[in-house]
């Protein structure tokens, strides 16, 4: 037999790999991220077309759910206005944890043109948010990178999310 | 030079004014020479006090008192076929003439006809709702009173429709500021977190282009990587970069002046 063959008899015939608890955990979580439905604005069209056949989020592990109790993942896709702001932090906080946010887009970011009164200057100004996605609006590429840009971040963090820094922010 | 002119309230009067301009104004002309409108306004003078009557890019524009909107948008949807009240909305002329003009854009579906029905509101004044005879203005003097704070009596459901209900100010009125009130750029935080959040969150950003040069949390330099939170002030004090100023030329400086800067 080969040296670099796996002796199964020498292990009571089951294969065996070795890893730490850690990117066990964070191997399960940043590939099956599902983020939930939330489009506010036309920002939510290019996400819908990332989930649908071209694209294609379902190969990455990235299923889209109706109900923030079943997602990890807040893509915040479009203009947030203050009059909604309220109903986004709700939701946010129904989400189990660990849970992350994508804010999508230049209203999503900074406000983007609605240099207004009824806007959201910034969704950071409500929730933490992992990943800031740039453009008006992003393309699907785009937001497929930033979700491979989140799960690297993921792999990266340590599985107690309490050790992370940005669970300290995330008390505020 | 151009005289002086005092800066305060200047929302209320332009900034800068051209004596050999005139304000574009679109032509009227008299109702008689249309013989629909002219037959109808005579209609409505009959039972109804008509201030002034005019045509406007092919509408009759009335100008009516306050108190007989009902009547007369009864008269011209019982009796002359204008049946469909397309728009009512409010115009804020409080810092020019005190009052808010609000009209009523009505529909001859027969005819292919419209006219505009406008009356005049002082301040604080309400008008009568007129949702009995239009179910369209149920949400149009929502909207009116949302913008404006003009209430229509009678009205089934007088509650703001876009804004929040504890929402303070109204938007569309010419004082108020673009970008919100104190009130408004705390909403959001007052809301979720509370006030005493305020400090901890921090004010709006309303410079998008805003650069903070040490933030090695936000921004990152190209070919100059820093640890994520690294503190590279080197005991130097905060110099925030803000665009918005420095691609403006400051005419008020002296090229001297402009020379230390750069």
């Amino acid at each position: 037999m080969a040296q670099h063959q796996v002796n199964y008899a020498s292990a009571a015939g089951l294969p065996v790999a070795l890893t730490s608890v850690d990117k066990l955990i964070n191997w399960g979580r940043s590939n099956s991220l599902w983020p939930m439905t939330y489009g506010l604005a036309c920002c939510a069209i290019e996400m819908m077309a990332t989930g649908a056949s071209r694209y294609d989020f379902d190969r990455m592990g990235t299923i889209f759910r109706a109900s923030p109790r079943q997602s990890d993942v807040m893509i915040l896709a479009g203009t947030l206005s203050k009059k909604h702001a309220e109903f986004t932090r709700r939701l946010y906080d129904q989400m189990m944890e660990p849970k992350w946010v994508i804010s999508m887009g230049s209203c999503a970011n900074t406000g983007g043109m609605f240099n207004t009164y009824s806007i959201v200057q910034g969704v950071d100004r409500i929730v933490p948010v992992d990943i800031y996605l740039p453009g008006c609006a992003p393309r699907p590429e785009t937001l497929q990178y930033a979700l491979m840009m989140l799960q690297k971040k993921i792999r990266r963090e340590s599985a107690d999310m309490n050790k992370n820094t940005k669970s300290n922010l995330r008390m505020l | 030079m151009r005289k002086y002119t005092p800066k305060d309230n200047v929302q209320g009067k332009a900034y800068h004014t051209d004596r050999f301009w005139v304000a574009p104004s679109v032509p009227r002309t008299d109702a008689s020479e249309d013989a629909h409108f002219a037959a109808l306004l005579e209609k409505i003078k009959e039972s109804i006090a008509v201030k002034d009557a005019y045509i406007q890019i092919g509408q009759m524009v009335v100008h009516i008192n306050p108190e007989d909107n009902i009547a007369a948008l009864r008269l011209v949807k019982e009796a002359c076929d204008y049946a469909m009240c397309t728009e009512i909305s409010a115009v804020d002329y409080l810092a020019q003439e005190g009052e808010f003009e609000v009209f009523y854009q009505m529909l001859n579906l027969k005819k292919a006809k419209r006219i505009r029905i406008v009356t005049r509101l002082k301040e604080g004044q309400a008008i009568e709702s007129v949702v009995p005879l239009f179910n369209s203005a149920n949400f149009a003097e929502r909207e009116m009173y949302d913008m404006f704070g003009i209430v229509a009596n009678n009205h089934p459901f007088m509650k703001r429709i876009l804004m929040p209900d504890d929402w303070e100010g109204h938007p569309l009125l010419k004082t108020y500021p673009l970008q919100g009130d104190e009130a408004a750029s705390w909403y959001e935080v007052d809301k979720i977190f509370g006030k005493e959040y305020r400090e901890i969150i921090g004010a709006e950003n309303r410079d998008p282009s805003k650069i903070d040069r040490y933030d090695t949390k936000r921004f990152s330099r190209v070919g100059y990587e820093v640890p994520f939170d690294a503190d590279i002030s080197e005991g130097e004090k905060e110099t925030p970069i803000e665009y918005s100023e420095t691609l403006l030329v400051n005419y008020n400086k002296s090229s001297k002046q402009l020379d230390e800067r750069r």
